[in-house]
């Protein structure tokens, strides 16, 4: 679609920008950026203080869907239904001619077209896609993408009304779904943590006190530091000892290829493998680890109820298992970043393979090593499915990410999963900044 | 350019057509979604936990019904229907009924305000086709809400009558009958005689409170297990541990269990389902639990390799756990309520029908499963056994109780309790788990 936008603008008149020399255009413009901003907040705090779940039924804009329409027509003569059809399919392929034809037009008139179209197509697609759930997801992705054609349609016809007004106005309605979607939940979800388990009564801290008190809250707060902790330094250190010995040894490729399998099976998949290597039964072992337990005279060991930790462990060894190989890809291809004259000149100093090793290539490697510890970090500390499959979070093996989904679906108790969610929020806050940061201070060195 | 000059006369028109189909659109569908709008919706949704082949047979059963009214009545099942149902509801995508498998769970969807209240028919249809303890289950602040679906029965003793008959016992009739039984089996083949698996993802736990509550209901009654239920009998109460020790005489025995699958912990990392086959190739004597199992012995070979039988002299069968007195016929059981959330004219048909005799026969005819209806054909059941376990819900002097757990409050029903037995199996105190259970009530 875009390329039959840059053909039309290629034909169109040479660009004649007014904008910014005259001062009414100015004051149009401020004026607009005010009201749409006005409006974006009102929205936004329309949201927040209206009750959470309350009825969807008011945001339901009509009887209109695309569902009401298939099923009108599903109940009509099949003989009827056919130019139907072809009428429909006809007009859509003509708004999207439309559009196309008059996007890259230049003045006022077109401007102010596309600004409504810009605007008419999310709401238009809400409404069509009402019935599906998600449907608020597909919508964001529809308006950004019309909000960005659109955009780009304007700033090409180079007659809109300054670059970031326009960026501002056409992204609008994204940015409003994006709110609604997504920065809204999570304030809700801060609200909800003081409210007590339907949501109906302030109970102010007490979530919190539960979180830190109840065993239950407690050892998922443990385990999920535990977690956090062990799970990417080992995933690390073992990544990049193997990706160090197998840096341009015979059949490199392959050794990879072994250690990154693992990275491509779900949580689940690597649960439910490893669920067999733990399993529990006497006379024949199903499990490889009893069964060598066994083989040297020992009675099985129910590896998965052992507490404290060692069920834990066993957890984790899981999770390092999947992501060792992930951790290996990216600070194997570092590694062979760093540059070679600078090993040569340490070399020439006399320093041995682990002066080298701790002084040369860790140095070399140091934003790579954070990039994967961090994210190896994260998502270490929001680890579900393992926990799910393997203990359901029993003999003191739960996690907050697993106690966040139990207390909602099993207990529908609101108020402690958001509780649990908002401490997870807070435990993984500061890696996000880190990770940020850093990023950003590399920038700065570039 | 040529072709943009046929556009402009182009695109109003095509705005004009777009326009009159999104007109038209609305103006056919406001009354009623579809087919003239008097008869209501001519296809009625229905969510439920029950998946796989017992869900086809669920559609299935509709067949004779929509032939007759022309209403399509689509059943879905969803795993994870009991984690997803409320959240469903209270974010507005509920389905037309539900199908709900807990009185708790059911309660819970009550107090999120959508349930509706059962059509007048359908409460009346109960009436006389289910006894008062069963229309009690679905009726909360005196409203009555949900018509029970199917059942099932619990506290079966599954046992090999072949071996029976080799070892000279027979089924006991008293609970120290039961005990007897049990070292009588292990002094003739020199194995724990009982089985048993408490693992079932995250619901691991569940089969043991069936034992308990089992135990509560025959040794201190109906009374004491309704006041345990509301919450009255506390878990610490005599009346409890009493219940707790008589299931540990067996379960915490190392003598008695866990034929062929290791040790008393075994019972933890044992999947319920798993025991079904070593009751059928005859390495466990005894197993317990309820009528559901029978299914399980379609998937597992008996000690030649072949589909055991499930009948009273073939390779497996069961009898009721017995009372602590001889003719004791106290059960406990389960069973689906049948909510609706809309009072649309087809939802109202398909609710009269499912509280109908005629569905129950439809749906136990088709196999596996069986009806506490009382108006319904007990000789329609697929097995010998089936049928019997369903003469048993209909007689009137079977006192039956609800699954407890089912109808406690969920942080304890299906979640201190079943941990607590998780934790009991693994060796802590039957005085610690007690209260770890009681606290669950303040979660």
């Amino acid at each position: 679609m875009s390329q039959v936008i840059i053909d039309e603008t290629e034909t169109s008149e040479p660009p004649q920008t007014t904008h910014g020399a005259d001062p009414k255009g100015r004051a149009i413009t401020r004026t607009l950026v005010v009201v749409g901003f006005a409006l974006i907040a009102a929205l936004f705090f329309l949201l927040i203080f209206s009750a959470p779940a309350e009825d969807p039924a008011r945001i339901a804009l009509g009887p209109v869907s695309l569902n009401t329409f298939f099923m009108w027509l599903g109940d009509l003569h099949p003989l009827i239904q056919i130019p139907i059809i072809l009428i429909a399919f006809g007009a859509v392929v003509a708004a999207i001619l439309v559009l196309i034809e008059y996007a890259p037009r230049p003045g006022r008139g077109y401007f102010i077209l596309r600004l409504v179209a810009c605007l008419a197509v999310p709401v238009l697609a809400f409404m069509m896609l009402r019935p599906y759930s998600n449907a608020v997801l597909y919508v964001v992705g529809i308006a950004l993408l019309s909000g960005a054609l659109l955009f780009f349609a304007d700033y090409r016809s180079r007659q809109g009304a300054g670059y970031l007004f326009q960026l501002i106005l056409f992204l609008a309605p994204a940015a409003i779904m994006l709110l609604i979607g997504l920065i809204y939940p999570a304030i809700a979800t801060f609200f909800k943590s003081f409210f007590d388990k339907t949501g109906t009564d302030f109970v102010g801290l007490e979530n919190y006190i539960w979180v830190f008190t109840n065993p239950v809250g407690t050892w998922s707060v443990i385990n999920t530091l535990i977690w956090a902790l062990v799970a990417p330094t080992l995933s690390v250190a073992f990544g990049l000892a193997y990706a160090v010995f197998i840096d341009r040894a015979r059949g490199e490729k392959v050794l990879k290829v072994l250690v990154f399998m693992p990275v491509a099976i779900s949580f689940v998949g690597a649960g439910i493998i490893w669920k067999f290597m733990y399993d529990y039964r006497q006379g024949e072992q199903l499990g490889l680890l009893n069964a060598i337990v066994t083989l040297f005279g020992g009675d099985p060991v129910s590896w998965l109820a052992v507490k404290p930790l060692v069920n834990t462990v066993m957890l984790l060894i899981v999770f390092i298992w999947t992501q060792t190989g992930f951790a290996m890809v990216i600070l194997s291809a570092s590694i062979k970043a760093v540059p070679v004259e600078q090993m040569e000149a340490a070399e020439l100093d006399g320093t041995n393979a682990w002066q080298r090793f701790w002084n040369v290539t860790v140095p070399g490697i140091r934003s790579s090593l954070i990039v994967v510890l961090t994210t190896i970090a994260i998502m270490s500390l929001k680890v579900y499915d393992i926990v799910a499959v393997m203990t359901g979070g029993r003999d003191d093996t739960t996690v907050l990410g697993f106690e966040m989904v139990n207390q909602q679906q099993r207990f529908q108790s609101y108020g402690h999963s958001s509780a649990l969610a908002v401490v997870l929020f807070l435990f993984v806050l500061p890696l996000i900044i880190y990770n940020a940061r850093s990023l950003s201070k590399q920038r700065e060195i570039r | 350019m040529a072709l943009s000059q046929r556009y402009r006369l182009l695109a109003p028109l095509a705005l004009v057509g777009a326009a009159a189909i999104a007109l038209t659109g609305c103006a056919e569908a406001a009354p009623g979604g579809g087919d003239g709008g008097s008869d209501g919706k001519s296809t009625i949704r229905i969510a439920g936990g029950i998946t796989g082949g017992e869900a086809d047979a669920l559609n299935e059963s509709f067949a004779q019904f929509t032939k007759d009214t022309g209403i399509e009545v689509e059943y879905i099942g969803d795993k994870s229907f009991e984690g997803n149902i409320v959240t469903k509801v209270t974010g507005g995508d509920a389905p037309d009924i539900a199908i709900v498998p807990q009185p708790g769970l059911l309660k819970t969807l009550v107090d999120t305000g959508k349930v509706l209240e059962a059509p007048e028919s359908v409460s009346k249809a109960v009436d006389e086709n289910w006894s008062a303890d069963w229309k009690n289950y679905g009726t909360f602040d005196g409203t009555f809400y949900a018509a029970p679906m199917l059942a099932n029965l619990k506290g079966y003793v599954w046992y090999s009558p072949a071996s029976f008959e080799e070892w000279g016992v027979e089924a006991p009739k008293t609970w120290d009958e039961l005990i007897t039984l049990t070292d009588t089996i292990r002094e003739k083949t020199g194995n724990a005689p009982w089985c048993a698996g408490f693992a079932s993802d995250a619901a691991s736990g569940w089969p043991g409170t069936d034992w308990i509550e089992d135990l509560v209901l025959r040794q201190s009654g109906a009374d004491t297990y309704d006041k345990w239920v509301a919450g009255d009998v506390k878990f610490t109460d005599p009346e409890i541990k009493e219940a707790f020790d008589a299931v540990g005489e067996i379960l915490l025995n190392p003598d008695y269990v866990n034929a062929g699958f290791g040790d008393v912990k075994s019972i933890n990392s044992t999947a319920f389902g798993d025991v079904a086959a070593k009751v059928a190739d005859g390495s466990c004597a005894l197993t317990h639990q309820a009528s559901f199992l029978s299914a399980n012995f379609l998937d597992v070979t008996n000690a030649d390799g072949e589909t055991p039988t499930v009948a009273p002299d073939g390779d497996v069968y069961a009898f009721l756990l017995p009372g602590i007195n001889e003719g004791d016929l106290n059960v406990e059981g389960g069973g689906e309520f049948v909510a609706a959330f809309n009072d649309d004219p087809s939802t109202v048909k398909v609710l009269e029908f499912m509280a109908s005799p005629e569905f129950a026969d439809a749906r136990v005819k088709l196999g596996g499963v069986i009806s506490a209806n009382k108006n319904a054909d007990p000789s329609l059941a697929s097995s010998e056994f089936l049928q019997e376990a369903m003469k048993t819900l209909q007689d009137d002097s079977t006192v039956f109780r609800f699954d407890a757990s089912d109808l406690m409050p969920s942080t304890v029903g299906s979640g201190s309790f079943w941990k607590g037995l998780i934790d009991w199996v693994d060796g802590k105190s039957t005085d610690e788990v007690l209260s770890d259970i009681q606290a669950g009530y303040e979660n």
